[in-house]
């Protein structure tokens, strides 16, 4: 189970030779498994590892680096609560005391019916806009405990559908370099010379 | 709460500040700020069509000219940093740090999401000036929206002939590749941000020998440089190194964007005139953060980011410029300063960068991984009521062990106690470890009195609040 498909499988292989070296795919791979299957699975990162001839180890290892990288079963919504200094300074911690009532967990753990995860976050890059949250990484500035509840109702009657994609998918519109225009990753063990706009500019002196 | 992201509360008194010099943020003001067309339309793509004209050689004199320093902390000059590339060998990378998340830190995540065209555009004179053949723009992975608009951009810079093959018909050609971070602080060093893109765990290495100019992504020559750096370039270009030295002081030329946070009236991210503008006109001016909230008392600022050792009200009339910082104990570092008020617990304020640091740190350096844990752990049990006089001892060795000799500090004239200037020594690769025990010894070292009082009392508290809720004017 829980494998990339075939869709994914191609974006995959158009995300690996965009870089010289197989193995720098590695987290965006993750990544795409992620937003395929909510979280990272055995499986997938199996997958991954035949996809950049690495072994499905070195996969876990790095991936086990990072802490959106979630291991098992995340709600639709993962709710990140900021608790660095700015948003601590602006009542976050009221705020995720807060959160926890509302919810009925403690963070760290997921809603009964699977749709959303409450975490501590550290800082969100939103500093002036404190206290923040990010619904899988969209952010909400200010927020009160009134607000708080509003979302929590919003995303139970899946009013943000369309603005909050579910957990794993980052952006909703990837890059895409058109082959007509792609100058195409080379290994740097094939590059011998400095690029044409410098050897040229060199020449002419 | 406001759903969307923009407009931002502070905005309209950014806009209004028409007689500052906007390098960096002078399309903020409108709605379609990160589209192509309003970049073709506010003379976008201009600076890379007269660095095309040039030679790369007399691209990156210019830059050298300009003192661009870099924004991302150390503040080193771009066009020194570009110009340690061994001689000869290639291929040269461009690395692009987007991988913004120092405490208190916000401007890269302004300049993807409102301008992704114009640190494009920055992208590309740095490559053609320093023969650099691909480039890599890491987006921390926490800023969905950053990577929505800076993919955009891309596809429409590509689709336009800016950036891939004969780039605007010449014989220069470079691709950008938007790569996505996964959630690591310590990915903002330059040498883990390589060991990241390599698909490694993000773990810093040595310098030297891995400086990346010379040792870099794949052992290759690679320049890394800061979003904010890189988005400076194509006014540098459009306008000359003149018209940017013109800004600011000799040794701190141009602006600089600073999010000013905490205990103000206007928090606010504001581009200000580098090394003239002081911490007193930040904090207090009328264009910028209006003071401190309810007319409370200043009590203390964090000047430069989570890393930077504090500052308190004698410290106000520093003007944003790095030498005068680090004489008074401290840096300017990313950019970020962190207002508190005379509400504030600081033995708490302290607790949240502490723990912030331990939590981020990456396990290589001992010092690190168990000094940052035990002084996390060990705050914590001070701020909760049940530490005592020896846990003040064992954080200050914990401290030495991170950071041997003189720790940086601010002067108080009510302590009587003067300043120890900037930088520190450390036993680490990089400064997460420093980090983890600049905020509690400085708030040790300012507030003495507020952890004798906790040690002494021992009255253990279950809900620590670090201030009293927000006050009614947010």
């Amino acid at each position: 189970m829980s494998r990339l498909t075939d869709a994914n499988v191609a974006l995959a292989r158009e995300i690996i030779a965009r870089y010289p070296k197989k193995k720098s795919a590695l987290i965006p791979l993750v990544h795409l498994s992620q937003q395929q299957n909510g979280y990272v699975t055995e499986d997938a990162m199996r997958h991954v590892a035949e996809l950049i001839d690495v072994t499905p180890a070195e996969v876990y290892g790095t991936a086990s680096f990072y802490e959106m990288f979630r291991f098992e079963p995340t709600g639709k919504y993962l709710i990140n609560i900021c608790g660095t200094l700015s948003c601590a300074l602006m009542g976050a911690d009221q705020l995720m005391h807060h959160a926890e009532h509302t919810l009925g967990v403690k963070a760290g753990s997921t809603t009964p019916d699977g749709l959303i995860t409450l975490q501590h976050a550290e800082c969100q890059a939103a500093c002036t806009e404190a206290p923040t949250l990010q619904v899988n990484y969209r952010h909400r500035f200010r927020v009160t405990a009134a607000d708080f509840d509003q979302l929590v109702d919003d995303l139970r009657a899946g009013k943000l559908d369309g603005e909050i994609p579910p957990h794993g998918t980052l952006g909703r519109n990837r890059q895409h370099i058109p082959a007509d225009r792609a100058v195409g990753a080379q290994h740097p063990d094939d590059v011998t010379t400095g690029p044409a706009w410098i050897e040229i500019a060199e020449a002419a002196q | 709460m406001s759903a969307a992201p923009y407009p931002y509360a502070w905005a309209a008194g950014y806009y209004d500040d028409g007689d500052r010099p906007q390098v960096v943020t002078s399309r903020f003001q409108y709605d379609d700020s990160y589209t192509l067309d309003r970049y073709h339309a506010t003379g976008g793509y201009e600076g890379l069509r007269k660095a095309l004209g040039m030679q790369p050689a007399e691209v990156a004199d210019e830059v050298k000219k300009s003192t661009l320093l870099g924004r991302g902390g150390a503040g080193f000059p771009a066009g020194v940093k570009w110009g340690f590339t061994p001689a000869g060998v290639w291929p040269r990378y461009l690395v692009v740090n987007g991988d913004e998340s120092e405490p208190g830190t916000y401007k890269d995540r302004l300049l993807m999401e409102l301008d992704p065209h114009q640190l494009i555009e920055g992208c590309l004179i740095a490559s053609y000036a320093a023969g650099l053949s691909q480039c890599f723009l890491y987006v921390r992975g926490e800023m969905a929206l950053a990577h929505e608009r800076v993919a955009k951009a891309l596809d429409d810079a590509y689709a336009a002939g800016y950036i891939g093959k004969n780039i605007l018909d010449t014989n220069f050609s470079v691709d950008i590749v938007l790569h996505w971070g996964a959630g690591a602080y310590v990915v903002g060093e330059e040498t883990a941000l390589i060991e990241s893109l390599e698909g490694e765990r993000g773990m810093p290495r040595l310098k030297p020998p891995y400086f990346p100019a010379a040792i870099g992504l794949y052992g290759m020559p690679t320049i890394v440089n800061n979003v904010e750096t890189l988005s400076n370039l194509p006014f540098i270009a459009s306008n000359g190194s003149a018209a940017y030295t013109a800004i600011g002081t000799e040794t701190s030329p141009g602006t600089r964007m600073i999010a000013v946070s905490g205990h103000v009236k206007r928090p606010g991210v504001y581009e200000i005139v580098n090394g003239s503008t002081t911490f007193r006109d930040l904090i207090y001016g009328d264009e910028f953060a209006q003071g401190i909230r309810d007319g409370n008392e200043l009590k203390a600022f964090v000047p430069g980011g989570g890393s930077a050792p504090w500052f308190v009200a004698d410290q106000l009339d520093i003007p944003f410029e790095g030498r005068e910082a680090s004489g008074a104990g401290s840096m300017l570092g990313s950019g970020a300063v962190m207002v508190m008020d005379d509400t504030t617990d600081i033995p708490a304020a302290a607790l949240t960068l502490v723990k912030f640091y331990a939590h981020e740190s990456c396990g290589k350096c001992v010092p690190c991984r168990e000094g940052g844990t035990w002084l996390y752990r060990i705050l914590e049990r001070i701020v909760a009521g049940n530490g005592t006089d020896a846990d003040l001892d064992t954080i200050r060795q914990v401290g030495e062990s991170i950071c041997p000799g003189d720790m940086p500090h601010a002067a108080s004239e009510r302590l009587g106690i003067s300043a120890v200037p900037f930088p520190y020594k450390m036993t680490t690769i990089c400064f997460v470890g420093p980090s983890a025990y600049v905020p509690v010894h400085s708030a040790m070292t300012l507030f003495p009195e507020e952890f004798d009082a906790l040690v002494t009392k021992r009255e253990p508290r279950s809900l620590i609040h670090v201030t009293a809720a927000p006050s009614g004017g947010q």
